[in-house]
């Protein structure tokens, strides 16, 4: 093998890769994804910050969450660079991250526009937004 | 003195059906069958003993054993079915328990990951996530945080498939011996994983007998006892982004980076022992780095020592505490969704019974299985003991 797997530029999936199956309660996730606009979700009585779609505050078990948009902003706090692909319909190399958003809750995506090398935890990103099939439009997070 | 809960429980027999990479003509049902009997013989006992079935296919296998009418529990595979099982005697729920572990068949698309290392949730499946990338997410936290290096990691993934590489009916059976070089040498899959650094994917099955002592009076082998055994679980297996400080809602509890602790405390504390009491570490092996985060979270080294405590020989043949002594999923099998959770406990018994071909820890009084790991939000830890407790 030539590769060194530690450079490589990271860009987004092509629009053919498995689009996500929306529940009702994470349906307004997805329309807001649509919008350009990365939606969470805050407890009404705790304020705790909630990600993935929730029908009870993970924090204090409140029953009321209420849509909010994030800025979008955040910090990386875990990475990983795929060089064997889930499945043939994704390019690699991609990179899975965990990333602390700003408004105070963690989501996964990848991280595109930047090389492999530039990875690392700490790394301030922004989010921005890529269609992929059946008119799903998918966040991802490209360094700020 | 109190008595021990489990004292008139025997682990009373194991066995590995055949394992491969792909086992022609095979079917989850067939090997499982195999694998069920296999057990029962080397119990000493018939299909009629049985009273309870644990198993992906207990239904199946109920039926077409003839095993009815029995208890029939939905216990998740590994050391959970296991401790389970161990209760159910104690408290007179049955006497004889059989669990069956089998998987062949499924998959078949190679061009992708195994089907149960693929999650189709919606914030998981979009990114590409399979089972490495989600401990890898791990790894690289724990890196972060400890400066844990891509050498330790490489030494343990050595050390284990260097067990595979002497055992005679491993999948990877002689390919070594590696180093850790060797190791690092591998193409990476996720990156701080390399090839060598992952658990195989396989066909296989396996299965064990538990009984009421009274049952099997006449051993075929030296009993082997469940000192005490826990499950911790925080969630579903890759669906949550898998982030080191993951927790329940009490904020004293330890986070998703240290799954496994509780159980371990609540397993050494049935025990009556400490990890300083322990013989051999039938680790559940994922991935390299997972052996670290488990000696970290079950007490064998402080938080962050793992790195520096698999450098020194500890974990190797002659260590203090030998690992995976198999090769484990890394080169013995990974036989499906279960069969290797469960092979890390009947490695667990046929070290006690002092009956391993290669790698027998010599005088193996304890030792301790696990399951699982903090990429997939869960870990299961249970003690054996030679003698009866």
């Amino acid at each position: 093998m030539s590769e060194s797997f530690t450079s490589g530029a990271l860009v987004p999936q092509p629009a053919t890769i498995p689009p996500p199956y929306p529940s009702a309660h994470s349906a307004p996730y997805w329309e807001g994804a649509k919008q350009g606009e990365l939606r969470f979700q805050r407890c009404s009585a705790c304020g705790h910050a909630e990600f993935d779609p929730s029908i009870i505050c993970r924090r204090c078990g409140h029953r009321e969450l209420v849509w909010e948009r994030s800025a979008g902003n955040g910090t990386v706090y875990s990475w990983t660079v795929v060089w064997r692909p889930q499945q043939p319909s994704f390019v690699v190399p991609y990179a899975p991250a965990i990333v602390d958003l700003d408004e105070g809750y963690q989501m996964l995506a990848n991280v595109v526009g930047c090389d492999v090398a530039d990875l690392a935890v700490g790394l301030r990103v922004t989010v921005e937004f890529h269609p992929v099939s059946d008119g799903f439009v998918l966040p991802y997070f490209r360094p700020a | 003195m109190s008595t021990h809960p489990f004292r008139d429980v025997v682990i009373a027999g194991v066995f590995n059906a055949r394992q491969a990479r792909v086992l022609e003509g095979e079917t989850s049902l067939s090997i499982s069958i195999e694998a069920a009997l296999g057990a029962l013989d080397d119990a000493g006992l018939d299909v009629r003993d049985v009273d309870s079935i644990t198993g992906s296919l207990a239904s199946d296998l109920t039926f077409d054993l003839g095993l009815g009418p029995v208890w029939q529990s939905a216990s998740a595979l590994g050391v959970p079915a296991v401790v389970e099982a161990a209760a159910q005697i104690a408290t007179g729920v049955s006497d004889v328990v059989l669990i069956v572990a089998g998987l062949a068949g499924v998959y078949t698309e190679r061009a992708s990951t195994a089907p149960w290392t693929r999650p189709n949730n919606e914030f998981v499946a979009p990114y590409g996530m399979f089972t490495a990338a989600e401990f890898a997410l791990i790894a690289r936290r724990h890196m972060h945080m400890y400066g844990t290096t891509a050498e330790q990691m490489a030494t343990i993934a050595a050390t284990i498939r260097n067990n595979g590489h002497v055992h005679p009916t491993a999948i990877y059976s002689g390919r070594g011996p590696f180093t850790a070089d060797d190791i690092l040498a591998s193409r990476m899959v996720a990156d701080p994983f390399h090839l060598l650094e992952c658990a195989m994917t396989s066909e296989g099955g396996c299965a064990l007998v538990l009984a009421r002592a009274d049952r099997v009076p006449d051993l075929r082998h030296r009993p082997v006892y469940v000192l005490g055994g826990s499950s911790d679980r925080i969630g579903p297996s890759y669906r949550h982004a898998p982030a080191w400080d993951l927790r329940g809602r009490d904020p004293d509890s330890p986070p998703n980076g240290l799954v496994g602790r509780r159980a371990a405390q609540r397993a050494f504390a049935t025990a009556g022992l400490t990890p300083d009491d322990v013989d051999v570490l039938e680790l559940y092996d994922p991935f390299s780095f997972e052996i670290i985060r488990q000696l970290e979270a079950f007490g064998f080294c402080g938080e962050g020592e793992g790195g520096d405590f698999v450098m020194d020989g500890t974990i190797g043949p002659g260590g203090r505490f030998p690992i995976t002594t198999d090769g484990g999923l890394m080169s013995y099998s990974h036989g499906g969704q279960t069969s290797q959770l469960l092979q890390r406990v009947i490695r667990g018994v046929e070290q006690l019974r002092g009956a391993c071909a290669t790698m027998q820890v010599e005088g193996a009084e304890v030792a301790l299985c696990s399951g699982g790991g903090a990429g997939a939000l869960f870990n299961d830890v249970m003690l054996l003991g030679a003698e009866r407790p």
